[in-house]
């Protein structure tokens, strides 16, 4: 995992709810078998219409955003399929925060699987921080993980919240299947103690 | 006073986390092609190997065409993740069951199929609807790509134990309607993300009365009100399905795992962390109107409109999601004209959906202009259904009887939805673009799917049983 201390960027808001990950990447581009390059297909129909034309009308493709590293979005954020490629596609394209009320768990995991530091903050901030963006072109936030502060450019600020193991993670860049490694005596003395035949797998793969 | 998911949580605890997630065994890791060449290429990349393929069990589905078995696809690029799929697996000496295989299906119709999925154990899959094997009173919950890659290197998984959340669904399913009605009305009761961050356990005498087809039909719609996993306590029903099935025990190994899942169920007075109940007394057939499964109403009902809602966020969503499906605040939703239906799915694709919907089809005909796909979730339920004379029903009827596959659910396949039709289907998912660009879906239940075939727009199936 990447590491992750403090972070500073232009902040794009994404203005809708529920935003599952089948608008974040399409399934029509889940056939590829690499990790990179699914930022070009990010927010795909919304992005470019059926003709493959720039829908100029998306935040995304409004000049003032280009540079946008932070995304603030609204609740139930990564909802639907299990899809990593939607946390790739968010990191390949720029993206190292996204910020909302409410993330779907298993799009909330898979972020923090490689590195994407996804902010829960209160309905009321996230809607302070929307206003502050609005007011601004170029509006940056810096994160803080470490002080667990989210500050903007005009100085607006706040706390967040965070798991202790995923900011001591975040922090130091820790492999996850590094860290389950280290208990591997006490992986195989489970495998010892459930060996009994109907809790066993497949025969044929056995041998 | 444990609950099922506390006992299953406590029986599969590697180590208690410390201030860490606790680190839980992983009784069976299911694999298709679309999430996992990632997770095997970083494994290689690390020279790590799979630590238990006896446990891990692979199948194609999603990029399969449904029409024909021919090699290679169509589509470059899916035969490559086809062939990676087929490679890995070979290379680890994973269990599959490829393309031509009689145990082919939809991963989550024919691995509980097979009885790999057995009561209490745990069940990962990188995809959403592995909840689905809940049903059998498992904890099964689907994971990213990076979590894949952790269940085949170490077959754990470092997890935070979900909340509980004790759904009881009260009153008797009316006749006409079935599992698939139940849970879309449950997930418009809780919404969309109403059960975040839960196991939901199912509870009460409606879900007690369901088949074992039908619980795998409300499991795997868990994650569609954002839950983590959907159970069911094993009980006669459970034992009765498994009993016989290819991987599940016999002999004196059936009996000891008799005892120990007859000690799973929650018991009696066990808390939940929250508690929610839905009465499905008087319900109707169910279908939704917009773009996520929780907007939705019954078949009869009429599309909402935005300007009577008094949030207004929800006001500002439904408008968005009208918009999308081309419907007018206020239509009737049986007055909207279809294009397509699909019958199938891992919600939907096992022999009693393909019964239900055979049985409004029957000695009728789809309407003109209508295509109707009728997909079976795995080679065994194909091979059921046309014992059965189902496929038969079908064709006469004017639907088309195809290949096991994820087919229209998500288009990842050449069944795509064009831009602009809208389809009574029976998957999952109505996202916007979920069945293919600019296509509009109404989720259902088969016999509505059916009745919807017959008539060219939404409706009742009521009137045909």
């Amino acid at each position: 995992m990447q590491k992750f201390t403090t972070f500073t960027g232009i902040v794009v808001p994404l203005d809708m709810a529920h935003v599952d990950t089948d608008q974040i990447v399409p399934k029509q581009f889940l056939k590829r078998v690499q990790r990179e390059g699914f930022g070009q297909v990010l927010f795909h129909h919304h992005r470019f219409d059926q003709a493959g034309q720039v829908v100029d009308t998306f935040v995304l493709n409004h000049p003032r955003y280009a540079k946008a590293s932070i995304l603030l979005a609204r609740e139930n954020f990564g909802s639907g399929s299990s899809r990593e490629h939607a946390p790739w596609a968010l990191m390949d394209y720029g993206f190292k925060v996204l910020i909302a009320p409410s993330f779907a768990d298993i799009f909330k995991n898979n972020c923090f699987q490689i590195g994407l530091l996804s902010i829960e903050l209160a309905g009321e901030l996230v809607d302070e921080w929307f206003k502050r963006v609005a007011s601004q072109s170029g509006y940056r936030i810096t994160v803080d993980l470490a002080g667990q502060t989210l500050t903007g450019s005009d100085g607006f600020a706040c706390f967040f919240a965070v798991d202790p193991h995923r900011k001591h993670c975040l922090l130091n860049g820790l492999d996850d299947i590094g860290l389950t490694l280290e208990h591997e005596d006490r992986i195989a003395a489970y495998e010892r103690a459930h060996a009994a035949p109907w809790q066993a797998g497949a025969p044929e793969a056995r041998s | 006073m444990p609950t099922l998911l506390d006992k299953i949580w406590k029986s599969h605890l590697v180590r208690p986390g410390d201030g860490r997630p606790d680190l839980l065994y992983v009784d069976r890791h299911l694999v298709h092609e679309v999430t996992t060449p990632q997770a095997f290429a970083a494994l290689a990349r690390e020279g790590r190997k799979v630590r238990r393929p006896d446990l891990t069990f692979a199948v194609c589905d999603h990029v399969l065409s449904t029409e024909n078995r021919d090699r290679p696809l169509a589509d470059p690029v899916a035969e490559e993740q086809l062939k990676a799929l087929e490679a890995n697996t070979a290379a680890h000496r994973i269990t599959y069951f490829g393309q031509d295989d009689p145990r082919q299906g939809v991963i989550h119709v024919t691995m509980p199929e097979l009885g790999l999925i057995l009561p209490g154990q745990v069940v990962i899959a990188g995809d959403s609807h592995t909840a689905t094997h809940g049903a059998l009173g498992a904890l099964a919950f689907g994971v990213g790509t990076s979590e894949v890659e952790h269940v085949l290197a170490t077959q754990t998984l470092p997890q935070d134990r979900p909340r509980s959340l004790g759904l009881s669904v009260e009153g008797e399913l009316p006749a006409g309607c079935g599992a698939k009605d139940l849970i879309l009305y449950v997930i418009g009761r809780l919404g969309t993300a109403g059960g975040t961050g839960c196991a939901i356990e199912y509870l009460g005498p409606a879900v007690r009365g369901l088949s074992l087809e039908g619980r795998l039909s409300v499991c795997n719609m868990s994650i569609e009100c954002g839950a983590k996993a959907g159970l069911i306590a094993p009980d006669e029903v459970t034992y009765a399905w498994l009993r016989g099935r290819p991987y599940a025990p016999s002999g004196a190994d059936w009996r000891q795992a008799l005892e120990f899942w007859k000690s799973l169920p929650s018991d009696p007075g066990a808390r939940y962390d929250r508690q929610e109940s839905v009465d499905i007394s008087g319900l109707e057939p169910q279908v939704t109107w917009g773009t996520n499964p929780g907007q939705v109403a019954p078949v009869s009902a009429s599309a909402p409109d935005p300007a009577a809602l008094s949030d207004p966020a929800q006001a500002k969503e439904a408008a968005q999601a009208l918009e999308f499906m081309d419907l007018k605040p206020g239509q009737a939703l049986s007055q909207a004209p279809i294009d397509y239906v699909f019958i199938g799915s891992c919600t939907n694709g096992r022999l009693e959906d393909l019964a239900a919907a055979a049985a409004v089809l029957r000695g009728r005909r789809v309407a003109p202009g209508v295509t109707a796909l009728v997909v079976p979730g795995s080679m065994q339920v194909k091979a059921q259904a046309e014992a059965a004379g189902l496929d038969r029903v079908f064709i006469e009827a004017g639907c088309q009887w195809r290949l096991p596959g994820c087919s229209m659910c998500l288009a990842m396949n050449p069944d795509v939805l064009p831009a602009g039709a809208r389809c009574a289907s029976t998957s999952n998912r109505n996202f916007k673009h979920r069945q293919g660009q600019g296509g509009r879906t109404h989720l259902c239940s088969p016999a509505t799917a059916a009745a919807s075939a017959i008539k060219g727009r939404l409706s009742d199936p009521r009137e045909y049983l």
